[in-house]
């Protein structure tokens, strides 16, 4: 608990020129993604405005903020589960206008969702499949005839969910319900999925909510080594600030659908409008840390 | 131009009495979530109520009206307490099915006491009609009071669930079962009223169906009980001035179609503008559209 | 054991099902046992049977209420009598059984056709919305094909729309429907059809695609968000069941020398829908049975006619109100267990049966 308060990424970060910051090692790599003046309006109100943000090729990112910010409206504003009112997304270089969902995940975000959103009368196996959808094909009268790819790709797919399921050791778990997992293991399968779609970000809404100290300890780990291990990025809503402050590199602070700060850990920590709009209550904890 | 005047007169009143019955089946709708497919037969026993009272009690015609609705109301509690109270924590499958099961059940006992030879039905309404264009354009009673009554329904339905105490705790219930609940709210007796409600609306349909097409089978209901809601939907379930609009709306595109277009084809023609509009306007045309929140 | 039990055996249960009756079928034909009314119904049953499976594709694995499946019915029915009655009075085909192939292989295609016309505006809709869409589109095909009129003239097929003035042999007549059909729907055809279907089903459900269709039916938002296309997916399960009701309606109207559009009314889609859901959603053998009971029953009841549709009706509440009120389940459970306790070989093996009746 103490070492967890302790941690820090001990990431240097870079300005870059949309008046945001990544970490030095993706500089000259293209950026994951770039959000410029990014906003959203339901009726008058103005959910999201002017959201600018950069986020690295391998960075682990975080987005912060008092509930109702506007937080999950941005991850659904980089999902297409919203067109924009105004602004860009560019994911990887490409121009995200105009996409729906499904061609977000097929341009490489993938994501989870705060409230769980397993396919829960299906198995743990067959959940990482429907990831691999996109990845591993076969048409539909090659199924229904049995046809030799299907026997081919089947086995693919099996065998790389098994791997995938293997990252937080569920692979025994292939065969059960997906609704009948423990809480925590429903929120680990909604990543082993999200990964299994191949995004080169991959979004995580509020990862650790509901988990005790040590299943946070272990989330964190498990972030950092899928990072890794995928050469992807990671952003992240959590009201846990020591999952956020023990790894995200950049952080980002909304307010009122505004972004009110941007930086590291440390700067976060220590920018007088973010602790009073935000870490007000959490102040002594924040100095104690 | 006479003709024209003579089938809006018509829609007119077809679509008053699709609009009481689509005002229960909305309300119906808007509080227990289901597609409740034995509305249709309660006005079916509404009618066959009345036609009793008049030809084999000797009642007269305005008792006899007081009469189905009593029954109607009373059934349509029972029906509730006994069918679909206890699903209400199942899937809506089920209750679909049960209903199915309800309105099978009225069709064959209704079979079964009086049955299967259309009964001819006199109408109930003394009212004499007018005329106009010197006798050209012939109103009839029924019309007029078809068309009263589905306004003053329209009316007090309105005030009922915006201005009163009991009215506001239905609107509630639709809204959000568990939070009415805690507010002190009795769920079970608003659901009970309400399908009273709807059950009392349709047997003034049934009565008012029969009294100006003058025949009775059991098949009776089920017929105008789909075309109400698909009315309901039509005008954006839940809304009782879209109820009411559905309805009339739904009423004028079948006599027209049927006067205009083809006999054989007047309904396909309403089911086919309702599957425009809903295409156009997936939430009815003064229905509000809910969007599932991620 | 039961790992494999789950892959293989659920899989093989309904071939294993529709074989065995099929062979006993036969056996009680060739030995003079089976009655006539029994008989007279066997191809009917197929056809209830090819419909209720491929409606459980909609309702139990794509998730979507649809009240109007005997519209695509009451297609496969003309486009297969049209096409039969066409090559013997057009073409001038004998071979009945051929005949026979060519008009399901029509239904199914017409069918499909219907499937994808509506497919496209309704399934865009979702839960009651989707249910009183798909019962309008029921109501308005029973209405255009009561409108419509074929005939076979010189080996030319030709078609009035509200005319009924044509020549030749007429093979539709407007609201009579179509008109002296040669019965040549057999048996035989009828189980191989079911057979068919099944396999369709069964390998689609347990593919890529069919694990998208359920995951779809799940949670549409996190399909969506896993990169699936909803429509298509949606689309594929609504096509193939209405290809598939169309093959059945085809074979069910070749059965019968002549059938009007109103055998195909609002109430036969909703008969349908009852044996889906008495069989279990989504499950395959529960669809089976239901359909093949719940089509006999009432013929064989035909002696308490006045009451068997009331009797129908009550055991259809009673069924829902004991399988889903937590209530009733719990007191029927517990009979069935008091009862399991006095008599233990029997009761078990039947609750054993009736578990595995209620596994999907």
């Amino acid at each position: 608990m103490t070492q967890s308060a302790k941690r820090r990424p001990d990431t240097k970060m870079v300005p870059v020129p949309s008046t945001s910051i990544i970490p030095e090692r993706d500089l000259g790599k293209l950026p994951v993604l770039e959000c410029q003046h990014l906003g959203i309006d339901f009726g008058g109100l103005k959910a999201v405005d002017d959201f600018n943000i950069t986020i690295g090729r391998t960075e682990i990112a975080g987005l912060i903020g008092p509930n109702g910010a506007g937080k999950t409206t941005v991850f659904n504003l980089l999902t297409k589960v919203y067109e924009p009112t105004r602004g860009t997304v560019m994911l990887n270089g490409i121009d995200m206008h105009g996409m729906d969902t499904v061609a977000a995940n097929k341009q490489g975000i993938a994501r989870t969702f705060q409230n769980i959103r397993l396919f829960s009368n299906m198995t743990v196996e067959d959940n990482v499949r429907i990831g691999l959808h996109n990845q591993i094909r076969y048409g539909m009268f090659s199924g229904i005839l049995r046809a030799p790819s299907f026997w081919k790709k089947e086995k693919e797919q099996h065998e790389r969910s098994l791997e995938l399921l293997s990252i937080f050791g569920m692979q025994d778990l292939a065969d059960v319900q997906a609704g009948s997992l423990p809480y925590g293991a429903q929120r680990r399968l909604e990543i082993v999925r999200a990964l299994a779609t191949n995004p080169s970000l991959l979004l995580l809404d509020e990862p650790a909510a509901g988990m005790n100290p040590h299943e946070t300890e272990e989330l964190m780990n498990n972030i950092i080594r899928i990072r890794d291990l995928f050469q992807i990025a990671v952003l992240l809503i959590e009201h846990d600030m020591n999952l956020v402050m023990g790894i995200c590199e950049g952080i980002c602070v909304l307010n009122y659908g505004r972004i009110i700060a941007k930086g590291t850990a440390a700067e976060i920590q220590q920018n007088p409008v973010v602790i009073e709009a935000y870490l007000g209550k959490q102040k002594k904890e924040a100095q104690e840390a | 131009m006479i003709s024209f005047l003579s089938h809006l007169v018509n829609g007119l009143s077809l679509g008053s009495v699709y609009a009481i019955i689509a005002l229960g089946y909305s309300m119906v709708y808007g509080i227990a979530k289901m597609l409740n497919f034995a509305h249709g037969d309660v006005i079916m026993v509404g009618a066959y109520i009345s036609f009793c009272a008049t030809q084999y009690w000797g009642l007269p015609p305005l008792v006899s009206v007081l009469c189905s609705m009593v029954v109607c109301t009373v059934l349509g509690i029972i029906i509730e307490r006994l069918a679909y109270k206890p699903l209400r924590q199942a899937g809506s499958l089920a209750v679909l099915i049960t209903a199915i099961g309800v309105s099978y059940l009225l069709q064959n006992l209704a079979l079964l006491i009086w049955g299967a030879n259309p009964k001819v039905f006199s109408s109930v309404i003394s009212l004499a009609g007018f005329t106009l264009f010197d006798g050209q354009l012939k109103i009839t009673g029924e019309v007029v009071v078809t068309v009263v009554t589905c306004v003053a329904v329209m009316l007090l339905l309105t005030w009922f669930t915006g201005k009163t105490r009991t009215g506001r705790a239905i609107r509630a219930v639709s809204e959000d079962k568990g939070a009415a609940q805690l507010m002190g709210i009795n769920v079970n007796f608003s659901i009970s009223l309400t399908f009273a409600i709807g059950s009392f609306l349709a047997a003034i349909a049934g009565v008012l169906l029969c009294s100006s097409y003058n025949t009775l089978m059991p098949t009776t209901g089920s017929m105008p009980g789909i075309k109400a809601f698909t009315a309901a939907v039509f005008g954006g379930i839940g809304s009782i001035p879209g109820a009411m609009l559905g309805g009339i709306l739904l009423g004028l595109i079948e006599i027209f179609g049927r006067a205009y277009i083809s006999t054989e084809l007047a309904d396909a023609i309403v089911f086919a503008v309702l599957i425009i509009i809903l295409l156009v306007k997936p939430s009815g045309l003064l229905g509000k559209n809910v969007q599932e929140k991620v | 054991m039961s790992k494999k039990w789950k892959k293989y055996g659920s899989y093989a249960l309904p071939f294993a099902l529709v074989i065995i009756s099929f062979i006993v079928c036969e056996i009680l034909i060739s030995g003079g046992k089976m009655s006539r009314s029994l008989k007279g119904q066997l191809i009917p049953i197929c056809a209830y049977i090819v419909m209720a499976l491929s409606l459980n594709l909609v309702v139990g694995f794509s998730g979507e209420l649809s009240l109007g499946h005997a519209g695509f019915m009451s297609v496969g029915a003309f486009a297969g009598a049209i096409v039969s009655g066409w090559l013997l009075n057009g073409a001038g085909m004998e071979n009945a059984t051929l005949r026979l192939i060519i008009a399901l292989a029509a239904g199914g295609i017409f069918a499909g056709i219907a499937g994808v016309l509506i497919g496209i505006p309704v399934l865009r809709l979702r839960g009651d919305y989707l249910a009183i869409v798909t019962l309008a589109f029921g109501e308005i095909i029973r209405n255009v094909l009561n409108c419509c009129y074929f005939s076979v003239n010189e080996g030319k097929l030709l078609i009035g729309f509200n005319n009924a003035n044509l020549p030749g042999t007429i093979l539709v007549n407007g609201p009579q429907g179509a008109v002296k059909v040669a019965k040549i729907a057999t048996f035989e055809v009828g189980f191989a059809l079911v057979l068919f279907t099944l396999l369709v089903i069964m390998n689609l459900v347990r593919s890529r695609s069919g694990r998208a269709i359920m995951a779809i039916r799940d949670n549409r938002i996190a399909a969506e968000a896993s990169g699936l296309n909803v429509t298509k997916y949606k689309m594929m399960a609504f096509v193939t069941s209405a290809v598939l009701a169309g093959m059945a309606g085809a074979l069910y109207g070749l059965s019968f020398s002549t059938f009007a559009a109103a055998k195909f009314k609002f109430d036969t889609s909703i008969n349908i829908l009852v044996f889906v859901v008495l069989g279990g959603i989504g499950n395959i053998p529960g669809s089976i049975i239901a359909a093949a009971v719940l089509t006999i029953l009432p013929e064989q009841l035909r002696a308490f006619s006045d009451y068997r549709m009331l009797a129908y009706a009550v055991v259809l509440i009673l069924m829902m109100l004991i399988t889903n009120n937590a209530k009733l389940k719990g007191f029927v459970m517990t009979l069935r267990e008091n009862r399991k306790k006095k008599k233990l070989p029997d009761a078990a093996a039947e609750a054993g049966q009736t578990k595995g009746g209620e596994q999907a």
